[in-house]
């Protein structure tokens, strides 16, 4: 997971709300494209308000699941459970729109 | 059967409470809507505030529109330090920014982060109250409106569940209360507030459109949005059950004052003085004024027409001085153009005034000058209200107006001499090339009042009333009445001499009489002076003869006496 200095990193946070099945369905989603592909660029950090609702705030975050791209800049935020492909992935602006 | 009252919360904004009979349902969302800038988030700030400051319940505010800072400074204009409280944990302020710029959606979700944030915003200070400012931007930011609107009912009846008492902002939208239709989720209780402008005057409004389970007022309500926040007026109080006093309260003109059974007005009675122009029906209220503030107690001059300053000079004029009142700041002048806002709003800020100062006695003067901003029935139900809320307070009020032509009509202006509990009316009186006033009581509720046209006078000295002639040609005023007195004068002085005369023959006659009396009483004595000296001599000469008779016999028998001489010398 050691990303090369000149490869675009991605720093990606992906909250949810306990083990429901739109969260459980999104981080699955979320796996399988950056394994696809953004392999050895990425990092994601899993958020789970259930535990840590302080963070909420921070990210602006009221729906559930919620993906932010926090690096690279701009943030971006993705809700839903990832399901169109296409969609997170212009999103993400890993595939240009 | 007798069912628990529907527990409430107060909002602590001033009115508010009163129309709602206590505050919004504890417990239970409460909708605020109507259109952009009619006060909807400074309400739901100030229930916010006030919860924290004066009934120790923190309170959350989520605000979708202002950010966080924005909200406090627009806001530090109504005293209210956000920041303060927030650094207390009083309150908190969490700002949703929704952007659909920044956003796209995939796939299946749902609001649980509001949910939680909410939750947690609410657990971290223990709050009671909480506003979601306005939660209609929700469905700007996010596409997928079915279940947004699945979401706001698990809201409502999540906030439900956790037992704060809410406040829902929501745009108004064309036919319905609000844009997304939040009236079928909040079932409790509605607010509306209105912003109209007729006549290029503003009026802020509010109306409870729905409360189940409790009474409340169904009018529209002006509110008022100040540097103390939002003062709703609840203008027409729904009963008639007010206390009333018959304590007098001075007129401050004794001839009026007689004129009312001797005593003055009713405490906390409504007074009109009407009249046509310059017939000193600011005189009159300038003396109640003064009198009450001579009694040391407060009263408060509104003035629609001239200003305070121009006032106190005028009334210098007739001899009263107000400065001194307004230096001791028991009388308040309160001066503001009709024009400067519409009616409701001068009837509001009235009201606060009143709250704050708590006069004794108030002026308004003119009400006429009110017309100009509404019309006739908006005025005559303001004063309506207002003689309500003084009446309550037990305030005595007076109003003067302007009766524009006094032979159409004595019924005023505003209609509102039928609310007054005392009506008087000054009149011009045109006779003999010159113009005099004349007053009459037209009504007075409740006391005996006299039926007698006084004439008004104002001079340098003061107001006095002055009873008229009645001539030959009808009533006498002004010069004709002093002539009418002249004539008087000079027949009681001929009829004074010719009195006089007829004393001063009594005193000669009687005079003339006692010099005879005495005259005949001397004489009578002289002859009484002689009958007893004749009388006398006669005695004198009786006793006289009877001695010389006695001595005679005893001559006579002469031995007698010479023997007992003898007989004595011999012993």
């Amino acid at each position: 997971m050691s990303p090369k200095a000149e490869t675009k990193r991605y720093e990606l946070r992906l909250y949810v709300a306990g083990k429901t099945l739109k969260s459980v369905t999104a981080l699955a989603n979320l796996k399988k494209y950056c394994e696809e592909h953004l392999q050895g660029q990425y990092v994601i950090e899993v958020i789970d308000l259930l535990l840590q609702p302080q963070l909420a705030e921070g990210d602006q975050i009221f729906a559930i699941p919620t993906l932010v791209r926090k690096v690279p800049e701009p943030i971006r935020k993705i809700i839903g459970d990832l399901s169109n492909e296409e969609k997170v992935l212009v999103g993400l602006n890993i595939r240009p729109a | 059967m007798h069912h628990a009252a529907l527990p409430k919360t107060p909002t602590g904004i001033t009115g508010l409470d009163e129309i709602t009979g206590g505050g919004i349902p504890q417990g239970r969302p409460t909708l605020v809507c109507g259109e952009a800038g009619c006060g909807k988030t400074l309400m739901s700030i100030e229930f916010i505030v006030r919860g924290a400051t004066e009934f120790n319940e923190p309170g959350v505010f989520m605000a979708f529109e202002e950010k966080a800072d924005e909200l406090a400074m627009n806001v530090a204009s109504l005293g209210f330090d956000l920041d303060k409280l927030q650094a207390e944990k009083k309150i908190r302020i969490d700002h949703v920014h929704i952007d659909r710029s920044e956003i796209e959606e995939t796939g299946e979700y749902d609001l649980e982060g509001l949910f939680i944030r909410l939750n947690y915003a609410i657990d971290s200070i223990g709050a009671k109250r909480v506003v979601l400012d306005t939660l209609e931007n929700l469905f700007s930011g996010l596409s997928n409106q079915v279940l947004l609107r699945a979401e706001l009912r698990r809201l409502f009846h999540w906030l439900k569940d956790k037992g704060v008492t809410a406040i829902i902002t929501g745009e108004r939208g064309d036919g319905k209360l609000t844009r997304q239709g939040l009236e079928e989720y909040v079932s409790d209780c509605v607010i509306l507030l209105d912003h109209r402008v007729i006549n290029q005057i503003s009026t802020r409004r509010l109306r409870i459109v729905k409360y189940r389970g409790t009474v409340h007022g169904t009018n529209e309500y002006p509110f008022l949005i100040d540097e103390d926040g939002i003062s709703v007026l609840p203008v027409t109080s729904l009963k008639l059950e007010k206390a009333v006093s018959s304590d007098r309260v001075s007129s401050g003109i004794p001839a009026l004052d007689k004129m009312l059974g001797g005593k003055g007005f009713f405490k906390g009675s409504s007074i009109l003085v009407s009249g046509t122009a310059g017939t000193g029906k600011t005189s009159i209220a300038a003396y109640f004024a003064n009198e009450t503030c001579s009694q040391g107690k407060r009263c408060i001059y509104f003035a629609f027409e001239e200003s305070p300053k121009q006032i106190i000079r005028n009334m210098h004029s007739i001899n009263v001085d107000l400065q001194q009142y307004v230096n001791s700041g028991t009388l308040k002048f309160f001066a503001s153009r009709p024009t400067l806002y519409g009616l409701e709003m001068h009837l509001v800020a009235m009201y606060k005034l009143i709250k704050q100062f708590k006069p004794h006695a108030v002026v308004l003067d003119p009400i006429t000058n009110l017309i100009t901003v509404g019309t006739v029935s908006e005025v005559k139900a303001m004063l309506i209200r207002l003689i309500d809320f003084l009446q309550e307070e037990q305030i005595t009020v007076m109003f003067t107006a302007l009766t524009l032509n006094n032979a159409v009509t004595e019924q005023t202006d505003e209609g509102v001499s039928s609310l007054v509990d005392a009506w008087m009316l000054v009149r011009d009186i045109e006779y003999n090339g010159e113009r005099n006033r004349g007053m009459y009581i037209m009504k007075s509720r409740g006391m005996k009042h006299s039926n007698q046209v006084r004439e008004f006078i104002i001079t340098d000295k003061g107001l006095d009333l002055v009873d008229v002639y009645l001539g030959p040609d009808g009533i006498l005023t002004g010069s004709a009445r002093e002539a009418q007195m002249l004539q008087e004068q000079t027949g009681e002085v001929l009829r004074d001499y010719a009195v006089g005369r007829k004393d001063r023959e009594i005193i000669r006659k009687r005079k003339v009489l006692e010099a005879k009396i005495s005259s005949l009483q001397t004489e009578f004595e002289s002859v009484e002076d002689e009958l007893n000296k004749t009388y006398q001599e006669e005695e004198l000469i009786k006793q006289v003869a009877d001695k010389t008779r006695k001595e005679i016999t005893a001559i006579r028998r002469g031995s007698v006496n010479d023997t007992i001489k003898i007989k004595t010398r011999k012993k």
